[in-house]
């Protein structure tokens, strides 16, 4: 599902590269890029799940749009938030107002405030209706308010994090990692909650290795693989089977999946220090001929986009 | 009050006697050790005193009995209330002790709350902007301060201000020749500056360095992140966030530089011939004078005790994560 013609979409990330300044023991410096060419687009109102395994920088590209990365991160390639350039001044502006955060774990949340005072930001009188609303919508007590980070329950952490982020008004939403550790149910009201921001015309980014959850609620998922997106397709197409989805890896995740025959994938994904010159994939590939030592690019292909020479 | 509360408190108490009881013990065997007669020390080297009359000084101090015996009389006298006589100011050791902590805890006061806001602020500021110019100019300032003698350091503010510039008095905590009732706080004051500001100097660094340090931990912490992440800018996200986590780590550092500070108090007040309670035991050492030694050391060592305790308490009253798992466990 591509943009309507004519709609620019939300969030429009174009041949992102984040590469981090290095010393090593010697203190030579050298170069880690741990994000390559990565390209993804937000449309307005839809979920777009970024998937893939840990280490294959879905926290670093939410942090790179808020314009957080620490200072030994160069980023190039191109950004765009409605149209316009997303420079780390508009970053600043926009930082908590139009795109909020939702993060990992409790460690997000400062030690010694109150969880009530933290949900508000310091923001006094105006916003405790408004918290006290978002509480109690996702089940946390009153006394929660009160209570330090450390009391929370990783459940209650997380719900709380949401919270944050429904209480901001944003119109993208960042969601790192939501789910883990919390009960099946839970899990699934707070992918509720997603959608329902969704449909009221909000944009989340769901980021997870959980692909069946994403393909669940997700309007779209990105397949990330070794710091770069390998395809993104319609989230029915993870669903509808092995044929619809273009590539390989994505292929293979598909496999790997319980009710699809839980056939694991050998081999381990690219260190970003040590990265191949064409396809990331190669490695793991068995569709891989001396082609795939090029430069690839991500192509559309079936209403879908693809980084594979041979994808069909 | 709970039963926690109270079996912390005899703790407490116990681990504060066994601390002052070696103390004593560890002080007397130093006195007693050292290569100085008291009395010689007492009616001076070169007077010509007869040995009849120094056994008669002798045997009114009570330095004619046996180490063990002195040793014991003093505890029991002490038990008792009675800190014994100081031989160096034929006073009640009580009397000196009160008399020099008072002009020593101006001294160590001011020190003190200067070093500790001072440190803070440098710390703060260079754990702020980390990596800058002014970062690299507070770090290498607390390093040379660090690295610096008090003594050396006061020498040289002495011979700076006091003798080249001739801003401050060269010595005493008030002008010479007048009357304790007729000095004013002014002069008190004017007196008080450049001692204090040696002694503060060398707590500065300590935390400062610390400060930094534990900042730099905040800033690249998830929290912070989060707080960006929320808009937060900077100077606020540290103001809200920054300050409050490094707050209770200095607090305690603060209260526990203590013995740094009795310490420094005592190079500091020799080199400016304050009248203090360093001095004194400057003044006891030299002298042989046993029981002002002793009573001197028993209250510093209740002095740090007590810094260390107060930092104790009050990191449990401060931070959350102690103070609610005590009240709810
Ligand atoms: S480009 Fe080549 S190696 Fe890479 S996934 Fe496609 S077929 Fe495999």
């Amino acid at each position: 599902m591509n943009p309507a013609p004519g709609q620019t979409p939300l969030l429009d990330v174009h041949d992102l590269s984040v590469t981090f300044r290095m010393y090593d023991k010697t203190l030579r410096q050298h170069n880690l890029q741990v994000i390559s060419e990565l390209s993804v687009t937000v449309n307005q109102g839809e979920i777009l799940a970024i998937a893939g395994s840990s280490g294959s920088g879905k926290s670093l590209l939410a942090h790179a749009v808020l314009g957080l990365l620490p200072a030994n991160a160069t980023v190039s390639g191109r950004m765009l938030y409605q149209g316009q350039e997303l420079t780390p001044s508009r970053q600043e502006q926009l930082r908590g107002k139009e795109i909020a955060l939702t993060p990992q774990a409790v460690t997000y949340l400062d030690p010694l405030l109150r969880v009530g005072d933290q949900v508000r930001g310091g923001n006094k009188t105006a916003a405790v209706t408004a918290q006290r609303e978002a509480f109690q919508r996702y089940d946390l007590q009153s006394e929660i308010e009160a209570m330090f980070p450390f009391q929370l329950s990783g459940g209650m952490a997380r719900r709380v994090l949401v919270s944050t982020a429904v209480l901001s008004g944003a119109r993208l939403i960042i969601a790192d990692e939501p789910t883990p550790g919390l009960g099946a149910d839970i899990a699934q009201d707070m992918m509720n909650t997603f959608r329902e921001l969704a449909d009221s015309g909000k944009s989340v980014i769901l980021i997870t290795h959980d692909i069946e959850l994403a393909c669940a609620i997700a309007d779209r998922v990105a397949i990330f693989y070794g710091g770069t997106t390998v395809e993104v397709a319609a989230a029915k197409d993870f669903t509808a089977g092995e044929a619809a989805l273009r590539h390989p890896y994505s292929k293979a995740l598909y496999r790997a999946l319980p009710q699809n025959g839980f056939r694991p994938l050998a081999g381990f994904q690219p260190y970003a220090g040590n990265l191949p010159t064409g396809c990331l994939f190669t490695a793991r590939c068995g569709l891989k001929t001396p082609e795939c030592n090029k430069k690839i690019p991500l192509r559309e292909l079936r209403g879908g986009s693809v980084r594979c020479v041979h994808a069909t | 009050m709970s039963k926690n509360a109270l079996l912390h408190i005899g703790w407490t108490l116990l681990r504060l006697s066994s601390l002052l009881v070696a103390v004593s013990i560890l002080a007397f065997g130093l006195v007693i050790s050292s290569p100085i007669d008291p009395v010689d020390a007492y009616v001076g080297s070169e007077s010509g005193v007869s040995q009849e009359q120094r056994q008669n000084v002798a045997a009114y101090w009570g330095l004619d009995k046996p180490p063990g015996e002195r040793y014991f009389i003093w505890a029991r006298n002490m038990l008792a209330g009675d800190m014994g006589t100081s031989i160096t100011y034929r006073l009640p050791v009580s009397q000196v002790i009160a008399e020099r902590f008072q002009t020593s805890l101006a001294l160590m006061g001011t020190a003190w709350v200067l070093s500790g806001l001072l440190g803070f602020i440098l710390g703060v500021v260079a754990g702020v902007y980390r990596g800058s110019v002014l970062d690299r100019g507070i770090k290498t300032f607390c390093l040379i301060l660090s690295s610096t003698p008090a003594f050396w350091l006061g020498l040289l503010l002495l011979t700076l201000f006091a003798v080249r510039l001739e801003w401050f008095p060269i010595a005493l905590a008030a002008p010479i020749g007048k009357l304790s009732g007729e000095v004013t706080l002014g002069e008190r004051i004017h007196h008080l500056i450049l001692p204090s500001l040696t002694l503060s100097i060398t707590g500065v660094a300590a935390i400062a360095l610390h400060t930094r340090q534990k900042l730099i931990d905040v800033m690249a912490s998830d929290y912070m992140l989060f707080a960006y992440a929320r808009g937060e800018k900077k100077w606020p996200a540290v103001r809200r966030h920054g300050i409050r986590n490094i707050m209770l780590p200095a607090i305690t550092l603060q209260f526990a530089s203590f013995s740094e500070l009795f310490g420094g108090s005592v190079l500091a007040e020799q080199v400016f011939s304050y009248p203090g309670l360093g001095n004194a035991a400057t003044l006891a050492g030299l002298r042989g004078d046993a029981p002002l030694l002793l009573g001197i050391a028993l209250c510093s060592a209740v002095f740090v005790f007590t810094g260390n305790l107060l930092a104790n308490i009050i990191y449990c009253l401060v931070d959350p994560q102690i103070r609610e798992e005590r009240s709810h466990g």
